[in-house]
C-alpha cells in the first residue's frame, strides 16, 4: 500500500509541475480514523495529503459535475479512479458530460474497499492510534493493543461481486495487490430476493424505506445522477410530495433507480452515502443484471458505447407485451 | 339478487397512455364501430409510446389509479421510424423493476395496437380491465390516504 501511495504522489506531483492538470481530485485521511474523505489538489506541494488505502470508497467521479464547469479553457483535471470510478466517468463521456480531453484518469486496479461501519463494530469505540496494512491484512491499533482483520472478510458487498477492478478507460495505471473476486450474475442477493413471495418482497421494499428521511445523498452521491434540476425538485410541475409519508418515499426512490437503470455500475456510492443504513443495493442491482441479461450491456465499459436507452435493437425481446386472447 | 352484486363489485380505475397514430385511432375505430369494452380507462393521448416517461406511469399509480396501460404502433410501424424501439427498452426495465419490489406485473401493461385493431384494441382493453380488476384497488402506493399494507 505504500509503494502504491507513493506512486501516486510521484505521478501526481509530475502532471501538476507539468502543467498537464490544474486539479487533481484524489482521496486524503478523514477526521476520524479509518475514513478518507475527497481531497482536490492544485499545488505540487500539497501533493503529500493524498493517500491510498483501503478505506477509499467514495466514487470521485461525481466530483466531476460539480469542478469541470468552473474549469479555465485548456485546463485539465486529474482524477483518481478504481474500476467503478472509471466506468461511471466512461459513463459520463458516453453520455456527453465530461470531455475524454479533460480529464486524466489516473487509475488503480482496485483490491476492493473496506467497509469501516463493519470494522468500527469489531473494536467498540476503542480510541484508534494507528493502521497499518498489507496485501491481505488491516492491523488496527489502539490504546492497549491492536487487532488484525483479513481484509477479504469486510469489503462492501458490491466489490466482492465486482466485476471490473481494473479500471475500462485511464492514461496511468498504477497495479495494487491481487485482488481476485469471483463475480456471481445475478447477484446472489438478488436471486434470493426473488425466491420471497410478492407480498415479502413489496413488505421489504417498505420495510428499508419506510427508515428513508429523504436527505437526497443517495442521489448526490451519484456521479450518473447530474440533472440540473431533478424530478425530485421540480416545481413545474410538482410531481410529487416533499414529506417522508410512505408514498412520497416510494415515489422518489422507484424514479431515482429507473432513472440509474442501464448507467448503474453498482458501485455502491448510494449505500454508502446513506445515513440511514438503508440497502438501497438490493433494489438498485436488480436493474443491473436485468440489463446485462436482457440487453447484453454493461455500462461503463468503452468510449464507444452508446448509452442503453438512447439506443435500441429491433430484436429486443418483448415477451412482457400485452397480447390479445 | 345474489350476495355478489348487492356488494358493489369493484371497478378498476386504469390510465391509457395511447399513441396518437396508432392505438389511439384503434381506439377510435373501436369506438364508431361500436364494439363493445370495458369503461374503466381513461385515455391520455400522447404523440408516441417513446414520448412516455415512466415517470408518469409511476406518477398514475401515485395518484390514486389501479393500473396503467401505455399502447404504441407495433414494432415497425412507429409514425417517428424508432420511438416506440425506444419505449419498448424502457417498458421492460419499468415492468421488471416494479414487479421485483412486489408490485402485481399485471398492474402495468403495454401493448402494440394499430389504428386498423378495433376488435384488438377492445380485447386488450377488456384483458387488461378483467386482470386487474381481479387484483383489487391498488392501495399500498398511492398518495398516502392512511391505509397501510398490501
Amino acid at each position: 500500500m505504500k509503494r502504491v501511495q507513493s506512486e501516486l504522489v510521484e505521478n501526481v506531483s509530475k502532471l501538476l509541475r507539468e502543467n498537464k492538470v490544474g486539479l487533481f481530485i484524489g482521496y486524503q485521511d478523514g477526521s476520524l480514523p479509518l475514513r478518507t474523505s475527497p481531497c482536490f489538489v492544485t499545488k505540487h506541494e500539497d501533493v503529500q495529503r493524498l493517500v491510498w488505502n483501503s478505506f477509499c470508497a467514495n466514487n470521485l467521479s461525481v466530483y466531476l459535475k460539480s469542478v469541470l464547469p468552473g474549469l479555465p479553457a485548456n485546463g485539465r483535471i486529474g482524477i483518481l479512479c478504481k474500476g467503478c470510478d472509471s466506468r461511471s466517468l466512461v459513463n459520463l463521456i458516453v453520455e456527453k458530460q465530461v470531455k475524454r480531453e479533460d480529464v486524466v484518469i489516473i487509475g488503480i486496479s482496485c483490491p476492493g474497499v473496506v467497509n469501516t461501519d463493519r470494522l468500527l463494530a469489531h473494536l467498540e469505540g476503542k480510541k484508534i492510534v494507528d493502521v497499518e496494512e498489507n496485501d491481505e491484512d488491516i492491523v488496527v491499533k489502539f490504546d492497549g493493543g491492536e487487532e488484525r482483520f483479513a481484509r477479504r472478510d469486510y469489503l462492501y458487498e458490491s466489490c466482492l461481486n465486482c466485476a471490473y477492478p481494473t479500471p475500462s478507460v485511464y492514461d496511468i495505471l498504477i497495479r495494487v495487490g491481487k485482488h481476485s473476486p469471483k463475480p456471481v450474475f445475478p447477484d446472489p442477493m438478488i436471486n434470493e430476493f426473488n425466491k420471497k413471495s410478492r407480498t415479502e418482497r413489496w413488505q421489504i421494499f417498505e420495510q428499508e424505506l419506510s427508515r428513508c428521511i429523504r436527505c437526497y445523498a443517495c442521489r448526490n452521491a451519484c456521479p450518473n445522477c447530474y440533472c440540473k434540476e431533478c424530478f425530485a425538485e421540480q416545481t413545474k410541475p410538482r410531481w410529487f410530495g416533499l414529506t417522508n409519508e410512505h408514498s412520497d418515499v416510494f415515489f422518489y426512490h422507484v424514479v431515482r433507480i429507473l432513472h440509474q437503470a442501464g448507467r448503474c455500475v453498482d458501485c455502491g456510492a448510494c449505500v454508502r452515502a446513506c445515513p440511514e443504513n438503508i440497502n438501497l443495493r438490493l433494489f438498485t442491482r436488480v436493474l443491473v443484471d436485468e440489463v446485462k441479461e436482457r440487453f447484453g450491456y454493461e455500462p461503463g465499459l468503452s468510449l464507444n458505447d452508446s448509452s442503453l436507452l438512447a439506443t435500441f435493437s429491433t430484436d429486443d425481446k418483448q415477451e412482457f407485451m400485452a397480447e390479445a386472447d | 339478487m345474489n350476495e355478489e352484486n348487492r356488494a358493489q363489485p369493484f371497478e378498476p380505475k386504469i390510465i391509457a397512455f395511447l399513441c396518437n397514430w396508432c392505438s389511439y385511432a384503434g381506439a377510435d375505430l373501436a369506438g364508431v364501430s361500436r364494439f363493445q369494452y370495458s369503461t374503466n380507462i381513461r385515455v391520455i393521448k400522447v404523440p408516441c409510446s417513446g414520448r412516455i416517461n415512466p415517470l408518469y406511469i409511476i406518477k398514475a399509480l401515485y395518484s390514486g389509479v389501479d393500473g396503467v396501460l401505455v399502447s404504441g404502433c407495433h414494432p415497425g410501424d412507429c409514425h417517428y421510424i424508432s420511438g416506440n424501439y425506444f419505449a419498448r427498452r424502457k417498458f421492460a426495465l419499468v415492468k421488471r423493476f416494479l414487479e421485483y419490489i412486489g408490485i402485481e406485473p399485471e398492474r402495468i401493461q403495454f401493448s402494440w395496437v394499430s389504428a386498423a385493431e378495433g376488435v384488438r384494441f377492445a380485447q386488450i382493453i377488456d384483458k387488461v380491465t378483467s386482470e386487474i380488476r381481479k387484483l383489487g384497488p391498488l392501495t399500498y402506493f398511492r398518495r398516502d390516504t392512511g391505509q397501510k399494507g398490501t
